[in-house]
């Protein structure tokens, strides 16, 4: 059953993917964070008719896979390379995903904390930059970390528009040398070593900040 | 037009005419006529819900008004001059920013930004609103900080300290901002029985150093009757006795005053 040769010939393969893989993750994660929070604030805090508009795509991103996202944005615009427009659309998409959270992070910032800037005639954008932001940001470190891992392990949807991240990488090894035993399970085992220490990390966060 | 700083110097500091606030069916406040001299110390009692706390939020611009006008230094507050006939709508932000200034308080809850070290938190309004340099702002804070007792906990997070120590931070951050007109709103209700004392000597020096026009809502009578000029006391809304603090706890008229403070003692 397991061909221990064949596996050991895969792992070069697969690693390479893990790269493209961690490629992909780190900067389209970026892109959730920062274009989450700013979706979340010009929800919160823009003008209506920015604000529905903002909302409607948003649930439109949300309520739509992220399979199919990829496929439209591969027809539409032919213009980006395969790895910059997988970037963007798997940023965008858990973006629509972190607004939410980010919103939930401010909604818990108590209203003392609001009235005590007003008593203080504080700007509406200091409010925002000194005293909200920096308490809802810490109440959401744990879910952003989950959502971290959780875009990690999406990232093999980016094979369907040609980016050879790791389980592309594993199939093309197993299907070459009649190996998908092993190069899958070499594959699934990367992800795990990944993400279960990042897992754990979120959580040793998570509890740091109960206190 | 941007609204203009014009002092009346002849008129009271504040002056409620006939303010009504409603929350839904609820009538907190009905038709309150309401004056504070400048410099006075007014302290509000009554049962609750009867509207006292409603008085300094709508000072604070926390709530607005349902009907009436509220004016600070003769100035209109809650409303704002428009058009070439100066008729008065519902103030905007901007017409809020400049007044509310004037306009420090204390809560219940602290409040403290707790994210940020006591300095921080003193020194935040006066660098950000004021334009305070931050060497100035925070030497102003420590100075604020000695005389609320509190100058070796600049760097402590307010999380750590006892609620009497916060309540206090809290007191000298809304000092920082040099407020005209103080508002202390059952600055002790939230307070361990031991702890209410150091607040309420704090708050004794600052009635006696200083010419501040304090609004107080406690159910500490015997502060109330150190610190007042005048009490006042509510029920449902209305304003049903009022005079100078030792004759109105001493000999109080009113028979709801009476009952009232015969609960409280």
């Amino acid at each position: 059953m397991w061909d221990g040769e064949a596996a050991r010939a895969a792992l070069p393969a697969v690693l390479e993917g893990f790269g493209v893989t961690v490629l992909a993750t780190v900067p389209a994660f970026a892109v959730a964070v920062v274009l989450g929070l700013v979706l979340a604030l010009v929800q919160r805090a823009g003008p209506r008719w920015l604000a529905l508009p903002v909302r409607a795509a948003a649930t439109f991103v949300r309520s739509t896979p992220l399979l199919v996202q990829l496929f439209a944005a591969w027809v539409l615009v032919p213009a980006l390379d395969a790895p910059v427009l997988g970037v963007l659309v798997l940023g965008v998409h858990y973006a629509t995903y972190l607004s939410e959270v980010y919103r939930t992070g401010i909604d818990a910032v108590p209203r003392g904390q609001w009235e005590a800037c007003t008593a203080l005639s504080l700007p509406r954008r200091r409010v925002w930059r000194a005293v909200v932001l920096p308490q809802a940001v810490r109440n959401v470190l744990p879910p952003l970390g989950n959502y971290a891992v959780s875009m990690f392990k999406e990232t093999p949807l980016l094979s369907v528009i040609t980016v050879h991240e790791m389980v592309h990488e594993a199939n093309t090894f197993g299907s070459t040398h009649f190996a998908y035993l092993e190069s899958f399970t070499l594959a699934a085992a990367v992800f795990l070593l990944a993400s279960w220490p990042t897992s754990v990390l979120v959580r040793r966060l998570e509890e740091r900040l109960a206190h | 037009m941007p609204t203009e700083d014009r002092k009346d110097p002849a008129a009271p500091a504040v002056r409620f005419e006939r303010v009504t606030k409603r929350f839904g069916d609820h009538t907190v406040l009905d038709g309150l006529d309401l004056e504070v001299g400048r410099g006075e110390r007014v302290t509000l009692i009554g049962p609750s819900g009867s509207g006292k706390t409603t008085i300094l939020r709508l000072l604070m611009t926390l709530e607005r008004v349902t009907d009436g006008l509220v004016l600070v230094d003769g100035q209109p507050y809650s409303h704002m001059p428009r058009g070439a006939g100066g008729k008065l709508v519902p103030a905007d932000e901007r017409h809020l920013a400049v007044l509310r200034r004037r306009i420090g308080m204390v809560f219940q809850q602290f409040n403290l930004f707790p994210h940020m070290s006591v300095l921080e938190n003193v020194v935040e309004a006066p660098v950000h609103v004021l334009g305070e340099g931050r060497e100035e702002a925070r030497r102003r804070a420590r100075d604020l900080l000695d005389l609320v007792g509190l100058g070796d906990k600049a760097e402590a997070r307010p999380t750590r300290l006892s609620g009497g120590q916060q309540q206090r931070v809290a007191i000298a951050r809304a000092l920082a901002m040099r407020p005209e007109i103080l508002l202390l709103d059952e600055v002790t209700s939230a307070l361990d029985p031991e702890l209410v004392a150091e607040v309420l000597d704090v708050l004794r020096d600052i009635a006696r150093n200083t010419d501040i026009t304090l609004l107080c809502v406690t159910h500490e009578m015997g502060f109330a009757r150190d610190v007042s000029d005048r009490i006042l006391m509510f029920d449902r809304g209305r304003i049903v006795e009022s005079g100078p603090a030792g004759e109105l706890l001493e000999s109080p008229t009113h028979a709801r005053t009476r009952a009232f403070l015969g609960s409280v003692r």
